[in-house]
């Protein structure tokens, strides 16, 4: 970013957080507004909640399809950045000018490269629950969210390193083949230890496997048996055949010495010499192998094996040198080897025991013994041996002396066996070999006779050590326990060191840097001097890995501290977390496999292998008991399964900085966890399931496939049973969450849809069926699918252990209507196969955690506290909250809340607009015109999806033989960088025409080739695509030729369309960038504010004389509904009516009203007409209808007859009036301190039928009102349903505790208003429906909730502007879910209670809503019309109006002034901007006078001659004929 | 190329962009296995489909056509399926008049999710047309098409 920026300029970028479709909303729509976005997503994929649904209520539509096309803009948008993986760790700053701070998770998958092609998932030996399909099924660790996801990527799921691998020196991948063996895959097992282990023989049969006390495994029962894994596996690969290793390349001229061939050295040597260096390796002895040779005995590790490990370190390449001792590594550098790695290892000399008597003929160390019984030189041990000390080494030893010809063998322990790195039946196959334990003991002395050994003093070991007169420490020993032994000889095994003293003394002061190895020589490096030592072969291994990599640094010049790669945290469970993983699969419920042993018999009297290793079966079996604990095994097998290099396991963690002027929260809500209400049994009973978990059975992509089977047996579930509020309106929720009853109904009707004969019940407390169209569903659901509703709470659930069919216990039948009895009547039990909890909104601890980080205020369930002036808001300036975070909502309302957050983050940013945005630079287009075709065709393999399936070859050369085919050729990965780059350069190479790409599916792939070629100059038009893989690959994987013939099909069809393919050019037309506002209420108002802020003029249209609408009758805000918050209505419309006026940009027009409006979005002209008559033109840009709408007037329960039956607004006037001496509008007629009983009635009027939205809410607020103020008095509201959503839910509690009454009627009961003289007594009579009772009451003032209603004229509004409004009168929306504020027709956009009633806060969202969309279209200066459009051939047009009677979106009309067919006047015209592209008018067009362009009848009939009679097309092609 | 004892059958799948040709996708996807017979041309919607381009299919030598669309009352374009339904009955009186049968064309309607129904709506139209067998029309129309292409090849 440019420091030369003027610093009060704000940041012309913002940060969206969350990518549902809120946030992909907001995205969008700033985007298109002129900003640059930065889009964070936790997930590995954007799309949200809404991806996992299957249909939408109330219009039924397919979820998944009226979604994708937003998930391909927004990840494809050139300005829209995404995060995914990421989340926001802080905000600095303040509005305009942000820092925002995130936390990139490691993917392990490069987004650049990954391709989405699933050879990866392919070999993944992982399984995991799969989050997409709510734990119904199971996904692989590495995965795509869902089959759309965007970005069309794979991640991989993994905690971090597992324990046994963070345990291992070598960082042996221990899950990882485990996970391998678990499959059977011993092989690729097998591949994936020589990973990172050159001697996987050695370290399957001896290591002191630090893996096994790691393996969390053990928090369950015991340790997964590793060692005895990998032991298997190598003898398998043995067994079977190893792959032969071939000699490495050498790459690098260098040359490196390594002296001593042990473990180091020869790991060393590999490393190195797969680096491509040339290695020598030096050894002093006779043999390879070092210690593992030479120390470990042949009963623990076989010569052959050993042998085998060696044998393909040489088989890289490695000169190996026995018998060739060095004692001057500098001598070596000067030969010419440009790198010294001493790797010498372990001392031959002996050190002392430090006991008299240790100078005795018949005292070896174990190590000397060991060697020579090695070696085969002779030794002799007597008949009674004593081996002294704490290791493997001696149990080695004593177990050697054994298979001497020992008889007594006595083991002298100076620790506990448990203390031991040694098997416990290790020790006890010692044992049974008849070899004498003492524990705790230690040497004391040697008894001596004649200089030879005699016998042994031995002494029991107390706690502590002592230091002994020569500074060493001993073990403390207890003199009382002194006992001898007569032995033979002793074998000592105090623990042995590296030395170097068998160099040169010039060398005596070597040393070496711990971390890099290397010594003050340059090129010489050390391990095994007095500090780089090792213990255990696996860690000389270790060092023998990083004396390479450090060799390696020096020799390429690298400074050595880039040798340590850094290593992910080890994974760390406690014993929940681990125990939650053991439930996963029934198969780990077993018990630690041993391997069998030699029989004791045949183990004493030789040196064969005493452990015989797991039968295949146990090997499974235990590889199965693996807790996976690491999620992702870190196998490795995706690593070679992929054919783009994308996957790096060692990809790190990002902090990511950005500059952003304002912030938007989308975070969405979480369902809340059902198991947490134990009463209902979810996650103990199968069949009870989550509403969501039913979503996704029901998704015709799901687990089941659409069917409901219940999960216990896979049986259709006939019985249904659907619980309401679980997790909202209870005693740990006093919100609604607003959409479970209409997602119920939906699913419920699902249900029967699919399955007739399903038998579906919802058990619920009211329906809240409150917004457009819900009602009707509702009733739908019932009337039409025979879905019951009960109204009652289930207080528990039982299942029958046998069936698990599930039993509910209700009161009830509670069915409403004739005969139905009282709920108290009796409880009733009843079974149902299935049990679906409706479950509600949460907001999870992380997002509360975000919000806490960013500093907004959050209530106190974490939903982020706003206001119902400032609905989206945050507490924090420049930060807005979105969708369910705010509050409990529906698609359609977080569409708006988003759409409006981007309005107001606009308006903030308005001076910084178009300044960040990146535009599309392409070269200058080619001219094609008249050019003769030259089709180049790219055959993809995607890897094994479609190479694995078809002869790619064979196609390739089908293509390459087609006319007018100047290149075919075919490609791994077409839609890799460098494939890309390669079809740039045949379009050059070749002069291409045209290109065709037989690959994926054009929905996700197109837009991506269409640039590679414009960006060669061609126009993107000039392009086909062959879907061989989704079409045809992968659902013909059986028949390979039947496949790749009918690829040859489609490969000719995209050529036949190719070759009659044409350019197409959208134009730019100007635009005006400004709009026109009818209403002049708080939703006109609030548009107006909005788009002026963003910086555009806006007129402002008001019939009235004032500004304000309806909101002039609002005098009372809505108590403890946001928390702590006090608003009053006469604020709100005092400030905007003098911020309206005060604007400069808003022209405001009162008395006036539109008379007509022509033109197309960008470009509309319209006539206002005063009501003195004087008309005035206005150019604009973009409409927005906010003429709201009236409370319904009418004589329903005697409303106008008597002068105490009121409606709610009159009502609330007289409080207004009460609590405030001078009123605004009128002065009061009546009192309200003399009434001592109110009674509401709800459904007034066309509410009876048609919910109404905002009654509800309203009448509450009255009551409450009016409760506070008079005590004394009685309230009751008659009311069906009480349906106050989200947080209105609270005055509903509120309500209750102030002592309301509520009386409920049914739907047919309403009540009777009678009165004997019009101010005579009131009487209210009404049937209770849960009584069964009929109720009198005599009020003093009864109140009728009179609904909202069209207001006047929308009808010829919406005729005027041509904009359809449904069967009540409210305007008609584009698209009910994802385009709320949009009419079909572009260019005008809806607010307020012009749609449906509304309440102020949603009236003012969903009018900053309307003001983003208008602003998407203001912010350019000019719109591209044209592409693929219907286009009128006026000469063939007889003007008959079947186009215009068709069109869906009314866009053609009848141009009179052009000449159609037979010269005669007249003739259609479709309007390039404003036509959508469907191409209806082309298909029913009686005259052939329409042509969709890039859909011509030439261009769709060639395809289908190119498959029928492909001799046909090649005759005549021209580009644009 | 194996020379058959029948020729293969071919039937043309109009899908409209939105749902039925990404019904299609995901059955890939998916990996669902259903017979090879269709070849699918991708229009915008199902409502652009005219009734000659149809009948010109079938002219070439179609077996059997099938015009797949969004859900009825799910159109992308609002009503499109709707004016394709209509002209897809129409065209199928027509088929009757000329003597061919009308089972040779279908209309289908099914969501951008439902790739079972494609698979299956795949398998339905392909043993339909089976049990119709070659289309009389495609006598005249097409001989073997790789003897022809190679006479073309320049």
């Amino acid at each position: 970013m440019s420091e030369s920026r003027n610093p009060r300029q704000p940041t012309g970028a913002v940060l969206v957080v969350g990518g549902g479709i809120a946030g992909m909303q907001a995205s969008l729509d700033l985007a298109e507004q002129g900003f640059r976005v930065h889009l964070v997503e936790s997930k590995s994929a954007i799309g949200g909640h809404m991806a996992q649904l299957d249909k939408t209520f109330p219009t039924n539509d397919c979820a998944m399809c009226i979604m994708s096309p937003k998930l391909v803009e927004t990840g494809r948008h050139l300005n829209i950045d995404l995060y995914v993986d990421s989340e926001v760790v802080s905000l600095e700053g303040e509005v305009g000018r942000f820092v925002a701070k995130l936390h990139r998770k490691p993917r392990y998958v490069d987004l650049e490269r990954c391709v989405g092609c699933g050879d990866c998932e392919a070999v993944c030996p992982v399984s995991l629950p799969d989050i997409y399909n709510e734990q119904l099924t199971a996904r692989k660790a590495i995965y795509k969210l869902y089959p759309q996801a965007v970005p069309n990527a794979y991640a991989i799921e993994k905690l971090g390193v597992a324990p046994c691998r963070h345990a291992c020196p070598a960082d042996q991948r221990a899950q990882g083949y485990i996970a391998l063996i678990a499959q059977g895959r011993y092989r690729e097992a097998f591949r994936v230890i020589k990973e990172d282990n050159p001697f996987p023989s050695v370290c399957g049969r001896t290591c002191h496997h630090p893996c096994e006390g790691h393996c969390t495994r053990a928090l369950i029962d015991e340790a997964v048996s590793i060692m005895a894994l990998k032991r298997f596996v190598v003898d398998y690969a043995l067994a079977y055949g190893r792959e032969r290793v071939e000699p490495a390349a050498r790459t690098r001229p260098e040359w490196v010495a390594v002296v001593g061939a042990g473990p180091a050295g020869l790991t060393a040597a590999h490393d190195l010499a797969k680096l491509g260096y040339g290695v020598t390796v030096y050894e002093a002895l006779p043999v390879a192998g070092g210690m593992m040779r030479v120390g470990i005995p042949a009963h623990r590790l076989p010569k052959g094996v050993l042998q085998q490990d060696i044998d393909d370190i040489l088989a890289l390449g490695i000169n190996l040198k026995t018998n060739s001792p060095v004692d001057d590594p500098a001598a070596l550098l000067k030969e010419g080897y440009d790198a010294v790695c001493l790797a010498t290892g372990i001392s031959t000399r002996d050190r002392s025991l430090g006991v008299d008597g240790e100078q005795a003929e018949g005292v070896m160390s174990a190590a000397t013994f060991l060697r020579k019984v090695n070696l085969g030189e002779p030794v002799t041990v007597g008949e009674r041996v004593a081996v002294v000390g704490g290791g493997i080494t001696a149990l080695d030893a004593a177990a050697v002396a054994r298979r001497l010809g020992a008889r007594e063998v006595h083991l002298a322990l100076d620790r506990p066996r448990g203390e031991l790195p040694a098997y416990h039946w290790e020790m006890a196959a010692v044992e049974a070999e008849g070899i004498h334990l003492f524990e705790h003991t230690t040497l004391t002395r040697i008894l001596t006779q004649e200089g030879r050994v005699a016998g042994v003093e031995l002494a029991r070991t107390g706690k502590g050590m002592t230091v002994d007169e020569k500074g060493r420490r001993r073990p403390r020993v207890l003199p009382e326990t002194i006992f001898t032994l007569a032995v033979d000889t002793v074998i000592g095994t105090i623990g042995q060191q590296s030395d170097l003293s068998f160099l040169d003394p010039r060398f005596d002061e070597l040393e070496a840097d711990q971390d890099t190895l290397a010594s003050e020589i340059p090129g010489l490096f050390v391990v095994g001097g007095r500090k780089t030592g090792a213990s255990y072969i696996v860690e000389a291994i270790a060092l023998g890995h990083r004396v390479a990599r450090s060799i390696h640094a020096y020799l390429q010049g690298e400074s050595p501290g880039a040798i340590e790669e850094p290593r992910p945290s080890p994974v760390k469970l406690d014993r929940e977390q681990a125990t939650r993983l053991y439930a996963l699969d029934p198969a780990r419920a077993l018990p630690r496999q041993e391997p069998a042993l030699l029989p004791i018999e045949e183990r004493v009297t030789s040196f064969r292998e005493v452990v015989l290793g797991l039968t295949e079966r146990q090997a499974r079996a235990e590889a199965q008991r693996c807790l996976q604990c690491g999620l992702c095994a870190e196998c490795l097998e995706c690593v070679y399964a992929c054919g783009t290099d994308a996957i790096d396991h060692n990809m790190q963690p990002q902090e990511i900085e950005l500059e952003v002027g304002a912030v938007i929260l989308a975070p969405g809500y979480e369902a809340y966890r059902a198991e947490l209400s134990q009463e209902y049994g979810f996650g103990r009973y199968p069949n009870v399931i989550t509403s969501l978990q039913l979503e996704r059975l029901l998704s015709a992509s799901g687990p089941t496939e659409g069917h409901v089977l219940r999960p216990s047996d896979g049986r259709p579930a006939r019985k249904v049973a659907f619980l309401q509020c679980v997790g909202s309106r209870d005693q740990e929720h006093d919100y609604c969450s607003a959409v479970c009853c209409m997602y119920a109904a939906k699913e419920a009707i699902l249900i029967r849809e699919h399955d007739p004969q399903a038998e579906v019940r919802i058990f619920m407390m009211d329906v809240r069926a409150f917004s457009k169209g819900y009602e009707e569903y509702y009733r739908r659901a019932q009337e039409q699918y025979g879905i019951q509703f009960t109204r009652c709470r289930v207080s528990e659930i039982k299942e029958d252990p046998q069936t698990h069919e599930l039993i509910l216990r209700h009161a009830g039948p509670a069915l409403e209507g004739p005969g139905a009895r009282s709920a108290a009547e009796r409880m009733s039990e009843e079974r149902f196969d299935l049990v679906v909890l409706a479950v509600g909104m949460e907001i999870s601890p992380k997002v509360q955690e975000l919000g806490r980080r960013l500093g907004v205020e959050l209530d106190r369930y974490g939903f982020c506290a706003t206001t119902t002036f400032q609905p989206i808001e945050t507490s924090r300036p420049g930060i807005y909250a979105v969708g369910p975070f705010r509050e409990p909502k529906d698609i359609p309302e977080s569409v708006i809340d988003a759409s409006a957050a981007a309005a107001m983050a606009g308006g903030h940013l308005a001076a910084a607009r178009g300044l960040l945005t990146r535009e599309p630079s392409y070269p200058p287009e080619k001219d094609v015109t008249g050019e003769s075709p030259r089709a180049g065709i790219f055959v993809c393999h995607c890897g094994s999806n479609i190479a694995g399936y078809l002869d790619v070859q064979a196609l390739t050369a089908y293509a390459a033989s087609l006319p007018n085919v100047v290149h075919a050729e075919d490609l791994l990965y077409a839609c890799s960088q460098d494939s890309t780059a390669k079809i740039r350069e045949r379009i050059r190479e070749h002069n291409l025409n045209r290109v065709i790409v037989a690959s994926c599916t054009p929905l996700t792939h197109g837009p991506l080739f269409q640039d590679v070629i414009r960006a060669e100059g061609l126009n993107e038009h000039l392009f086909a695509m062959a879907n061989i893989r989704n079409h045809c690959s992968w659902v013909h994987s059986s028949d390979r030729a039947m496949a790749t013939e009918k690829a040859k099909d489609l490969i000719r069809m995209a050529l036949g369309r190719a070759l009659a393919l044409e350019p197409l050019h959208r134009q730019p037309t100007p635009i005006r960038q400004s709009a026109l506002v009818l209403g002049g209420g708080v939703a006109g108002m609030s548009a107006a504010l909005a788009i002026a802020e963003g910086g555009f003029e806006v007129d402002l249209v008001e019939r009235e004389a004032v500004l304000g609408g309806q909101l002039r009758q609002i005098h009372l805000g809505l108590p403890g509904v946001s928390e702590g918050e006090s608003a009053d209505p006469a604020d709100l419309l005092e400030d905007m009516i003098s911020r309206v006026e005060k604007h400069a940009s808003i022209q405001v027009h009162l008395e006036s009203e539109l008379v007509e409006s022509r033109g197309f979005a960008g470009n509309f002209t319209s006539l206002i007409e005063h009501r003195n008559g004087e008309r005035r033109e206005i150019d604009h840009g973009a409409t927005i209808v906010a003429i709201g709408g009236a409370e319904f007037r009418g004589d329903t329960y005697g409303y106008g007859t008597h002068d105490r039956i009121l409606t709610q607004r009159d009502f609330e006037a007289l409080l207004a009036a009460e609590m405030n001496p001078i009123p605004r509008d009128q002065g009061p007629s009546l009192e309200l301190k003399d009434v001592r009983q109110v009674v509401m009635i709800q459904c007034v009027g066309p509410a009876e039928t048609v919910c109404a939205r905002t009654c509800c809410t309203v009448t509450l607020k009255n009551a409450l009102h009016f409760k506070r103020r008079h005590p004394q008095a009685q309230v009751a509201i008659i009311h069906k349903d009480l349906r106050v959503y989200g947080f209105k839910e609270r005055l509903y509690r509120q309500a209750l505790d102030a002592g309301i009454l509520f009386i409920r009627r049914s739907n047919g009961e309403r009540p009777m208003v009678a009165f004997d003289h019009p101010e005579g007594i009131l009487s209210v009579q009404i049937l209770d429906a849960i009584l069964r009772e009929t109720i009198t009451l005599q009020p003093d003032l009864v109140v009728l909730s009179m609904p909202m209603v069209p207001a006047k004229g929308s009808r010829e509004l919406a005729s005027r502007l041509k904009v359809p409004v449904d069967m009540e009168g409210w305007f008609l929306e584009a698209h009910v879910k994802l385009r709320p504020v949009d009419f079909a027709s572009e260019g005008i956009f809806l607010a307020g209670a012009a749609h449906y009633p509304k309440l102020l806060d949603e009236s003012i969202v969903q009018a900053q809503a309307a003001a983003s969309r208008a602003m998407r279209l203001l912010a350019r200066e000019s719109v591209p019309t044209g592409g693929a459009i219907a286009r009128v051939d006026p000469s063939a047009c007889v003007a008959c109006l079947t186009c215009v009677r068709i069109c869906p979106y009314g866009v053609p009309r009848i141009d009179e002034s052009a000449v159609g067919a037979g010269g005669i006047q007249g003739a259609a015209y479709i309007e390039p901007s404003v036509c959508q592209g469907c191409g209806t008018c082309v298909g029913e067009c009686p005259a052939y006078a329409i042509e969709l362009l890039h859909y011509r009848h030439s261009q769709v009939e060639k395809e289908v001659i190119a498959l029928l009679r492909p001799e046909e097309i090649w005759t005549s092609s021209e580009v644009g004929s | 190329m194996s020379v058959q004892a029948s020729p293969p059958l071919h039937i043309v799948a109009f899908c409209c962009h939105y749902c039925a040709y990404a019904a299609a996708d995901l059955a890939g996807v998916l990996r669902l296995q259903y017979p090879a017979t269709a070849r699918i041309v991708e229009i915008p919607c199902a409502g652009r489909l005219d009734a000659l381009e149809v009948l010109h299919t079938f002219e070439h030598g179609a077996d059997g056509v099938m015009v797949a669309g969004c859900l009825e009352g799910d159109c992308h374009f609002q009503s499109g399926n709707l004016n394709a339904k209509r002209r897809v009955d129409f065209i199928r009186g027509l088929l009757e008049q000329i003597g061919l049968e009308p089972e040779r064309l279908e209309m289908f309607n099914l969501s951008s999710a439902m790739a079972r129904r494609f698979a299956e709506i795949v398998e339905q139209m392909a043993s339909q047309i089976q049990a119709l067998g070659p289309s009389p029309l495609r006598k005249q129309a097409r001989s073997q098409p790789e003897t022809i292409m190679e006479s073309h090849t320049p």
